[in-house]
């Protein structure tokens, strides 16, 4: 990032939305290379990361600098059914322990399992208004990059810098690469935020984001809603990049008005007016440009065991000497081997175990209601199981206000608490060994689910269509969303 | 952290190369979530055997610890220095430490010291002729000592002078204090704030 531009008061050259949040949040310029020292506006906190960090604040006698930028969640370790029985695995519940002393003892915000904000660390923030344009976020979790939607800059961070912004609401920090990743053009009905952010990464690849701070542009990320640009944001880390962006504007400002900890009255005025200046200047240049195509996306499924192995459902399962680059080669071997897939066997003729509907990527109200919309009145296929887990305990208020939670009953699905659940096995909701899912989560790493788990990534809608007939499916192969006209026209479009 | 300017302590003889981090504590005991009490977990294997060094009389309490080349390989967990500062060591001796290692100590207030090889052989000999004798570290000098004995060690100036100045990554960013507590004067006021807990004015957007 050209940090070098806030240095340089009077110059006026055109900044990118990142360098503009950069700047704005530099305490001490790093000198001979040194890493600049970064204010941290919004620190979010979970059960996972954090005990360390808590504790080497208590080895060196040290407080809490700004408990009222942090705040605290239990999400990973949750059990979705039965939330008032103690947690059954006792690494669980000492995690979850630890963090509720903590918070105690070092004055910060809570939100315990039971409470009606708790839920993934990433749909708490938004949802309470407390993740706002052009401010800086961290949290000891990759998936940081979610809060970017608004025209934050947010990413993970490690333990041993939650225990440094704990202490002292900084980071030093170098500066970051930009790239723009420019998505034009209008999507075709079925076709969502997911299926865009699963073809930037098989056409970026899993590390070609690394160093970079995404921005997402162009009318079809203008069109998106909020929860859309947030299931976008959170998968860069997917395509190695620490954090994306989308630039604020009033879809974003319409989302926060009245929310919670939003601004009020004239602060409310002069945040938005200072919101307005943030987006990418005319002129300003990006270290790397990535066009895609939005008329000519498919809904996507990932068949290997890295997000960039992703291909249209209208595609076949490839092979491993489709690809030229011997590591690609390599890996695709290995992952038809661990997913126990064929080459050439068309995606949608691939049976699932189960489908989870759920993570920080996908669990948020609209995502539910994209998937309702398709279950509606239906029953799910045999011997499918079918899962739905809110992000957190408001979206699963809000669902069951709507009565979207009679929908997914009458489905055959099971209605959870809201967590990360099956998103990684780390509490009771696991594959087993050898079941397939199809997962609206981010990451379809081996054993990410369960061990021996295997994991096809897809959109809500997608998931939603392939619980009813039991196979991949695309939402065109149902009757609400008839297959657009111009679907054979899209071969090739992610060449 | 403690500023560190010279140790005077029972001096332990460990004699052993290579000593990776899976020696000095092994992987059951990563599943902790305290950065302290790992006392226990140090060496957890070799302490089993009531001969280990640790385990005799003469060394309890010791806070000097002698080893042979290549201390801390392997795995990167933080763990490893942990473990040592709980069980009360505030010096490693070695003519060699894994690169890894040595920055964890460095950040924990551990003080890795790099002696030559045959300067540890006389270390060792002036410990084994009188076991439980007290050595003497001076960070200032840069000297280990051991009644007549000195040797010289190794440390690079970074690293050394936060050790003297006590100053570990945050207590270096807490030196900045003042530059943060002006950052803090000029933020917005309606930059967002987590407490006092707020409710909703009405439903949001969507
Ligand atoms: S839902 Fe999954 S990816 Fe998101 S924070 Fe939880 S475990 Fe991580």
């Amino acid at each position: 990032m050209n940090s070098a531009a806030s240095a340089r008061p009077g110059t006026e050259a055109p900044r990118t939305l990142a360098e503009k949040v950069w700047d704005a949040h530099v305490v001490s310029q790093g000198e001979n290379g040194n890493p600049d020292l970064i204010y941290i506006d919004l620190h979010l906190v979970h059960e996972v990361t954090s005990p360390q960090a808590f504790d080497g604040l208590r080895v060196a006698g040290r407080p809490v600098r700004r408990p009222d930028l942090t705040i605290a969640t239990e999400d990973h370790n949750t059990p979705t059914l039965q939330i008032d029985r103690p947690i059954a695995d006792p690494t669980s519940r000492i995690q979850i322990e630890t963090l509720r002393k903590n918070a105690a003892e070092f004055g910060i915000r809570i939100h315990s399992l039971g409470d009606k904000e708790q839920g993934i660390v990433h749909v708490v923030g938004p949802q309470l208004g407390l993740t706002q344009p052009g401010i800086t976020v961290v949290c000891g979790d990759s998936h940081t990059s979610t809060h970017g939607a608004f025209g934050a800059m947010a990413f993970g961070i490690g333990t041993s810098e939650v225990e440094h912004v704990l202490a002292t609401q900084t980071l030093p920090l170098k500066p970051f690469k930009t790239m723009a990743i420019n998505v034009e053009g209008t999507l075709r009905p079925g076709v969502t935020a997911k299926d865009i952010i699963l073809a930037v990464i098989a056409k970026i690849g899993t590390g070609g984001g690394q160093g970079y701070v995404l921005e997402y542009r162009g009318s079809a990320i203008r069109a998106l809603s909020m929860d859309g640009r947030m299931t976008i944001c959170n998968m860069s880390i997917e395509a190695g990049a620490r954090a994306g962006m989308v630039a604020p504007d009033d879809t974003t400002f319409d989302y926060l008005r009245g929310r919670a900890h939003a601004p009020e009255g004239e602060d409310w005025d002069a945040a938005v007016e200072y919101w307005r200046t943030l987006p990418t200047d005319e002129g300003a240049t990006f270290d790397a440009e990535v066009f895609i195509d939005a008329d000519a996306l498919e809904p996507f499924v990932t068949w290997g065991t890295n997000p960039g192995q992703g291909v249209s459902l209208s595609d076949t399962v490839p092979a491993p000497d489709d690809f030229e680059d011997p590591h690609e080669r390599a890996a695709a071997e290995r992952a038809l081997e661990y997913m126990d897939l064929e080459a050439g066997t068309p995606l949608k003729d691939i049976k699932v175990d189960a489908v989870f509907m759920g993570s920080c990527t996908n669990s948020r109200i609209e995502d539910l209601r994209a998937f309702a919309s398709i279950v509606r009145g239906k029953q799910k296929a045999d011997g499918v199981r079918v899962m739905v887990v809110p992000g957190s305990a408001r979206v699963r208020l809000e669902a069951e206000a709507e009565g979207l939670d009679k929908v997914f009953e009458e489905f055959g699905a099971e209605w959870r608490f809201a967590g990360c659940s099956m998103c990684l096995g780390m509490n009771p909701d696991q594959l087993a060994p050898g079941e397939r899912c199809a997962s609206t989560s981010n990451r379809n790493f081996e054993g990410r689910q369960g061990k021996g788990g295997r994991t096809h990534l897809v959109s809500p809608l997608v998931a939603a269509a392939t619980a009813i007939r039991g196979t991949l499916s695309s939402p065109w192969d149902l009757e609400q969303i008839a297959d657009p006209a111009s679907a054979s026209e899209t071969e090739g479009a992610m060449a | 952290m403690e500023k560190f300017e010279t140790v005077t302590a029972i001096a332990a003889p460990l004699r052993r190369s290579n000593v990776d981090t899976d020696q000095i504590i092994p992987a059951q005991f990563l599943k902790r979530v305290t950065k302290t009490g790992f006392d226990d977990a140090l060496f957890f294997g070799w302490r089993q055997d009531p001969e280990f060094v640790l385990n005799q009389p003469v060394f309890q309490g010791a806070e000097i610890l002698i080893t042979g080349p290549d201390f801390g390989t392997g795995s990167s967990r933080e763990h490893a220095v942990w473990a040592l500062r709980d069980f009360g060591f505030k010096v490693v001796i070695s003519p060699r430490f894994g690169d890894i290692f040595r920055g964890n100590s460095g950040k924990q207030g551990l003080l890795a010291a790099q002696v030559e090889e045959t300067d540890v052989e006389r270390l060792w000999a002036a410990i084994e002729a009188q076991p439980g004798i007290t050595a003497t570290v001076d960070l200032v000098a840069r000297t280990v000592s051991i009644g007549e004995l000195s040797v010289p060690f190794g440390i690079d100036d970074y690293t050394r002078w936060r050790l003297l100045e006590g100053l570990d990554d945050i207590g270096l960013t807490l030196r900045d204090e003042d530059s943060i507590t002006e950052f803090e004067t000029r933020r917005e006021s309606w930059r967002p704030r987590t407490l006092p807990v707020r409710e909703p004015a009405e439903v949001g957007g969507q």
